[in-house]
């Protein structure tokens, strides 16, 4: 039996030392890691715990990024509680073994501490490798700040090994942004962090020998479109119900609310802007600031980034004039991710707003209150203007000349 | 809010000085935040570290800051680094160095006019810790010239935040904060 940890009702931790203590918490089975900066600690953590008895599970130490995941695969498919964590190039090591998961509807829990793609090398956060996993059929959330990605592990475990679910997960978090930023965490105790998720529950688990079953099957033309469809159906159909009714039983014990889209002063908002991470908060302090000068600025943070949730979205959006899309990572040959999801989003809805796309912070250049003033100015010229006043895509906190495109 | 920023090197305690400071605030109800710039993350390198302070949640992720104190745990980092960016007006600064604050500011313009104070966290941590950490110290010198907590408050939160370091640590570690609390300048 694992030790209990007592904690503080506040524990100034960082997003890692939060991630970590959530795998503690659950009590994680099986986690295959291969570290890399900046997410190294959330598995040096759970090395330690378990290493001092606070965890019944086994650590394995693998040699690549693409075996720790395998190891997952392998661990979750004989039927236990199994996470890992990863960034960046050792995410895109990944990547194959991704599909693979969530093929073979495997509930495994990644934490991605985001950072940027090289070349060139930068350990600092953006969400290029965010956007690479978003057609991989895992479910992905995403956090804003240490607590959240403390709260959003136990969301992440408790609707991916759901029966009607079973799909692996990701909890994002900005690289340093919120990995190895420490600020206050509202904690569960043990007990009520592990009964909100519960005891893990096998499925067709291979170590079940009366019920022997095979994974990892090859199904060509004859079946490949059913399974996949299958697969989508249940990211489309039955994931989102069950988030929600996860952030309700998580309001219900802790008082923090979650929410699909995260709306903040949205209601009488004439301009928005829409991103993810650590700059949600950041815009919502700018957007108070506006609301000072008259400007109605609101924000909507993406919380579920997928499934993408289209129809939450456009209700949020309904009654905006002008929109900014933020997107921290490098769209290389389009317009960015979430311009590209919000237009799809609003295309066929009755909101006619100006939609305009910003690149930003990539490989952890800082995204500043300025640059949001900045922002929500051009909004307020393309609401009165009723069209885009500036070019479609444009960056911002780049060095050197303008540019922009489109 | 209260913003801080550390100017250190790498291996001399700012993260953890900076992170200390954050679990006391945190027990007296206080949100905060502590975070670093790393660059290029060798031992010895020049870096910085920073903490905010507020009666509410912190939401600003910016890592521009306007600082209202500026603690340098490095004498040469005055010479070095750019100590004074984004300073405010009523920036304040705690510099670690063995010359006068008179001598200190002889020796760099830039702090011509400043609040300059000035402490030896170096001397002090060799004397009391046996190792060149000046981090502890620094927090000492902050809480007499900030006056945010009372010294002997400060000191028992920090042995809770310090508590997995061996006794004799803890206690060299106490005598250096109260040191530099009585000697800073």
């Amino acid at each position: 039996m694992a030790d209990t940890m007592e904690l503080l009702d506040i524990e100034v931790w960082d997003g890692n030392m939060a991630a970590s203590q959530a795998l503690r918490q659950v009590q994680v089975d099986v986690v295959a890691a291969y570290p890399i900066t900046p997410s190294t600690p959330i598995v040096e953590n759970y090395a330690n715990f378990e290493a001092n008895g606070y965890v019944d599970g086994e650590f394995v130490m693998v040699e690549s990024e693409h075996a720790a995941m395998s190891g997952c695969i392998g661990a979750a498919a004989a039927g236990g509680r199994v996470a890992t964590a990863t960034s960046s190039q050792g995410f895109a090591l990944m990547v194959e073994t991704l599909y693979s998961a969530s093929g073979m509807r495997l509930p495994i829990i990644l934490n991605v501490v985001n950072r940027a793609l090289g070349a060139p090398l930068n350990v600092n956060g953006d969400h290029s490798d965010m956007y690479l996993g978003r057609d991989s059929g895992w479910i992905q959330f995403d956090a804003y700040c240490p607590q959240n990605a403390y709260d959003l592990n136990f969301i992440a475990f408790k609707v991916a090994e759901d029966h009607d679910i079973r799909l692996p997960a990701m909890v994002h978090q900005d690289g340093f942004m919120t990995s190895h930023t420490a600020q206050g965490v509202a904690t569960l105790t043990d007990e009520a962090a592990y009964n909100f998720v519960g005891e893990f529950k096998p499925m067709n688990d291979m170590l079940d020998l009366d019920h022997p079953v095979t994974h990892g099957v090859q199904t060509e033309e004859d079946w490949h479109f059913e399974h996949k469809a299958r697969q989508q159906h249940a990211l489309m159909t039955a994931v989102i119900p069950k988030i929600e009714e996860a952030f309700d039983a998580f309001e219900k014990l802790t008082g923090r609310r979650y929410n699909l889209v995260e709306a903040y002063d949205m209601e009488d908002a004439d301009v928005a802007v829409i991103c993810m991470g650590t700059s949600v908060e950041t815009a919502r302090e700018v957007a108070e600031e506006m609301r000072a000068q008259g400007i109605k600025a609101g924000v909507v943070g993406i919380r579920v980034f997928r499934p993408w949730p289209l129809e939450q979205l456009a209700a949020v959006l309904k009654n905006v004039k002008a929109i900014a899309a933020l997107d921290r990572s490098s769209p290389h040959g389009t317009v960015g991710t979430l311009f590209n999801e919000i237009a799809g989003t609003l295309y066929n809805s009755e909101t006619k707003a100006v939609l305009t796309n910003y690149i930003y912070g990539l490989g952890g250049r800082d995204l500043t209150k300025a640059h949001l003033v900045s922002i929500y100015g051009d909004l307020k010229a393309n609401m009165d203007a009723g069209k885009p006043t500036t070019p479609l895509q444009q960056y911002i906190g780049l060095r050197g000349p303008k540019l922009s495109f489109f | 809010m209260l913003e801080i920023r550390w100017h250190s090197r790498a291996g001399q305690g700012a993260v953890t000085g900076a992170k200390g400071l954050a679990d006391v605030v945190s027990t007296t109800g206080k949100h905060v935040q502590a975070f670093a710039f790393y660059g290029s993350a060798k031992r010895g390198a020049a870096m910085t570290a920073y903490n905010r302070v507020d009666d509410k949640v912190v939401m600003n992720h910016e890592k521009y800051m306007r600082p209202d104190y500026v603690l340098v745990i490095d004498p040469a980092l005055v010479y070095i680094a750019d100590i004074t960016a984004n300073e405010k007006e009523s920036t304040i600064y705690i510099v670690t160095t063995h010359l006068s604050t008179e001598e200190l500011i002889a020796s760099q313009p830039k702090l011509e006019g400043k609040k300059v104070h000035t402490i030896d966290c170096i001397k002090i941590a060799q004397e009391t810790i046996g190792r060149p950490i000046p981090n502890t110290p620094m927090l000492g010198a902050l809480m007499k010239i900030s006056e945010m907590y009372d010294i002997e408050f400060f000191k028992e939160s920090m042995v809770k935040v310090l508590k997995k370091l061996p006794q004799k640590i803890i206690d060299a570690n106490m005598i250096a904060i109260q040191r530099a609390y009585d000697e800073v300048k």
